[in-house]
């Protein structure tokens, strides 16, 4: 019954936020907040269910960025051996699956490669990946602008029927957006790791060589997970530049994949929920901060958090929710009376 | 040619910090398997330190250094102590993240205390460049080259030729074989950061008056001190000497010759190139990956 209710109940919680959070600033961190939890979501699925700590991912959400905003706007290149490559601007929603499918492959052909490797080396790996993206983002002045920012990305504009082109101009309907694809993506994450996928990446967690010894294919799931992970970045991404209108190289810095990971790990790396409650936590964190810190101290709070979650709830808030309940719930039982008994 | 030569002197004397660093982060990742990401704000910390000394307290330059390292290498015995003794049963990825946590206060201590405008460290050497045949170079870069090739050597001497040396190589090899031969393991661990430490500050020391001193020079301290590692190989003192001297060429090469844009970025791709063609570092015969 309740596992019926709860979902529900969350879905109306989450789709009734502009009602009642009727601040525009307010509403405006609602906004970040969730497409960072999109962002956070698609690292858990490679940093708690494959157990690889990807400390790349900003590159996809930075790729999906640039994807849009690139789509949308249309360049003018030259490619080597003099071939000029033009494209026109296309109307921004196209952006958008764009975004996801570029970022796919790059998580594609970014896993492939990096997979090679495990543990610290992965890591490094997957921090180098991002930064020669941001150094070519920043250096790639024809195509990127560079420094210089790309400016002025229109919204999203999707047909109605009969309404002609709606613009998400409006932060309550640019909510209702983010909050649609947050949802899908959180759908889709729940499918994926309770399928027979999901089983296997936590197999090849827990026991790598042990699920290599059963037959499962290693590389395969890890590629496909990183492709899942880097197209859903790559669409919280385009989200983000249709919202900001403005994405510069700062995009790609390692502090942004920091946040994301902070996020999992706060929440609980490995458990659906674990992003979304890190998520709120970190992304609203700066509005009670910000009163009285500046951003450095802001900085250095957060990295202390970070240091004593680890130390205190290493599996992160939700499991530790999850087990004072189930320990309530048995002492209860342990605790109630025989029935039989209460009838007399 | 002259040019070429200009270029070669120059990745030299970089070259010589650069293995500093490496030495610092291979002997870390090596013997304690610690991703240390607050390696490059040991750097920063380094270069803090001299302009602090010099500017605010009116220390002479040469005692500044000095001061430099040893207070690098107390921060770096104190972080260990502190945050890395709790976790030693724990995995990489744990340690890893405590690490980044670390890191993150650090920088933003500095910045918070210094500021994020650069800071010149003055020095007392003169103005005017030494020439060298066709070759220009100045007196700084040099003392930096002498005072870097001298520590890599004393490294060296101590890894080698001192008992500390023996106990971390022993360590390295095998930390529970070393505690049965009477090892101090947790001793060695807390000595192995404090010297690693020690060898980032004083990199940072000797190039921050070369260049200028900014809150996030640490970050791409530590992305190319990785790259020097992976370069030369897990624990390999040796490798991370070459490879911080490779890294240095590749860079100033680059720079000069392809795009000084992507000057920063040859780290990464070397990272990612030697990972994947020989992931066990290029002087290395045969070490697991994980």
């Amino acid at each position: 019954m309740t596992t019926r209710i709860a979902p529900l109940a969350w879905l109306v919680l989450l789709f009734t936020v502009p009602l009642w959070l009727r601040d525009p600033y307010y509403l405006h961190v609602a906004i970040t907040t969730a497409i960072f939890i999109i962002a956070a979501m698609s690292l858990n699925l490679l940093l708690g269910y494959t157990g690889q700590l990807s400390l790349g991912h900003v590159a996809f959400f930075g790729i999906g960025a640039y994807a849009s905003a690139l789509t949308t706007l249309g360049f003018e290149i030259t490619l080597p051996g003099g071939w000029q490559l033009t494209h026109e601007p296309w109307p921004p929603i196209v952006g958008f699956p764009i975004s996801v499918i570029v970022a796919g492959l790059c998580g594609y052909v970014i896993g492939k490669l990096s997979f090679k490797v495990r543990g610290a080396y992965f890591v490094i790996v997957t921090i180098s990946f991002a930064e020669v993206t941001r150094l070519v983002a920043l250096n790639w002045v024809e195509l990127t602008q560079g420094p210089l920012a790309l400016n002025n990305i229109p919204p999203y504009g999707i047909w109605l029927p009969g309404l002609g082109v709606y613009d998400f101009w409006d932060k309550t309907a640019y909510f209702y957006l983010v909050a649609v694809v947050a949802a899908v993506s959180y759908l889709i994450i729940r499918r994926l790791v309770n399928s027979r996928v999901g089983r296997a990446m936590v197999a090849l967690k827990d026991n790598e060589s042990l699920a290599v010894s059963v037959g499962i294919d290693v590389t395969h799931y890890l590629v496909l997970a990183a492709v899942v992970s880097a197209a859903m970045a790559g669409a919280a991404g385009s989200l983000y530049a249709h919202y900001v209108k403005i994405i510069d190289p700062d995009i790609f810095l390692f502090i942004y994949t920091v946040t994301m990971v902070i996020m999992v790990i706060t929440g609980g790396k490995g458990t659906l929920a674990g992003p979304i409650v890190g998520g709120i936590i970190f992304g609203f964190l700066p509005v009670i901060l910000r009163s009285f810190a500046s951003p450095a101290v802001q900085w250095i709070i957060y990295g202390a958090l970070m240091i004593i979650i680890v130390f205190v709830l290493p599996q992160g808030i939700v499991p530790a929710v999850e087990r004072f309940f189930e320990r309530r719930r048995a002492r209860a039982a342990a605790a109630a009376p025989n029935p039989d008994a209460v009838e007399r | 040619m002259q040019e070429l030569l200009q270029h070669l002197i120059n990745a030299l004397i970089l070259g010589s910090t650069y293995a500093l660093l490496g030495i610092g982060l291979t002997l870390i990742f090596g013997i304690m398997r610690v991703v240390n990401f607050t390696h490059g704000e040991l750097y920063a910390f380094g270069a803090y330190a001299i302009f602090f000394l010099e500017s605010s307290l009116g220390v002479n330059f040469f005692a500044a250094i000095v001061i430099a390292v040893v207070a690098g290498c107390a921060l770096g015995a104190l972080i260990e102590y502190v945050l890395l003794r709790p976790l030693q049963t724990a995995d990489i990825d744990t340690t890893m993240l405590v690490m980044i946590g670390a890191w993150i206060v650090m920088q933003n201590t500095e910045l918070l205390y210094w500021g994020g405008v650069s800071k010149a460290v003055p020095t007392p050497f003169p103005e005017e460049p030494l020439q060298l045949g066709p070759v220009f170079v100045s007196w700084l870069r040099i003392f930096v080259l002498i005072v870097g090739t001298a520590l890599i050597i004393g490294t060296y001497l101590l890894i080698d030729h001192t008992k500390l040396g023996k106990a971390m190589r022993a360590t390295f090899q095998d930390p529970a074989t070393a505690a049965l031969m009477g090892v101090n393991i947790k001793g060695i661990y807390t000595a192995t950061f404090a010297l690693g430490s020690g060898l980032a500050a004083a990199a940072g020391a000797l190039l921050g008056p070369v260049f200028l001193v900014t809150p996030t020079m640490g970050d791409l301290a530590s992305l190319k001190a990785f790259a020097i590692v992976i370069l030369g190989g897990l624990g390999n003192i040796t490798g991370a000497t070459l490879g911080g001297f490779i890294l240095a060429f590749v860079e100033e090469l680059g720079a000069g010759y392809i795009s000084s844009g992507y000057r920063d970025a040859m780290g990464f791709l070397i990272i990612i190139v030697v990972m994947l063609f020989r992931p066990t570092g290029l002087f290395r015969q045969a070490e697991r990956i994980g």
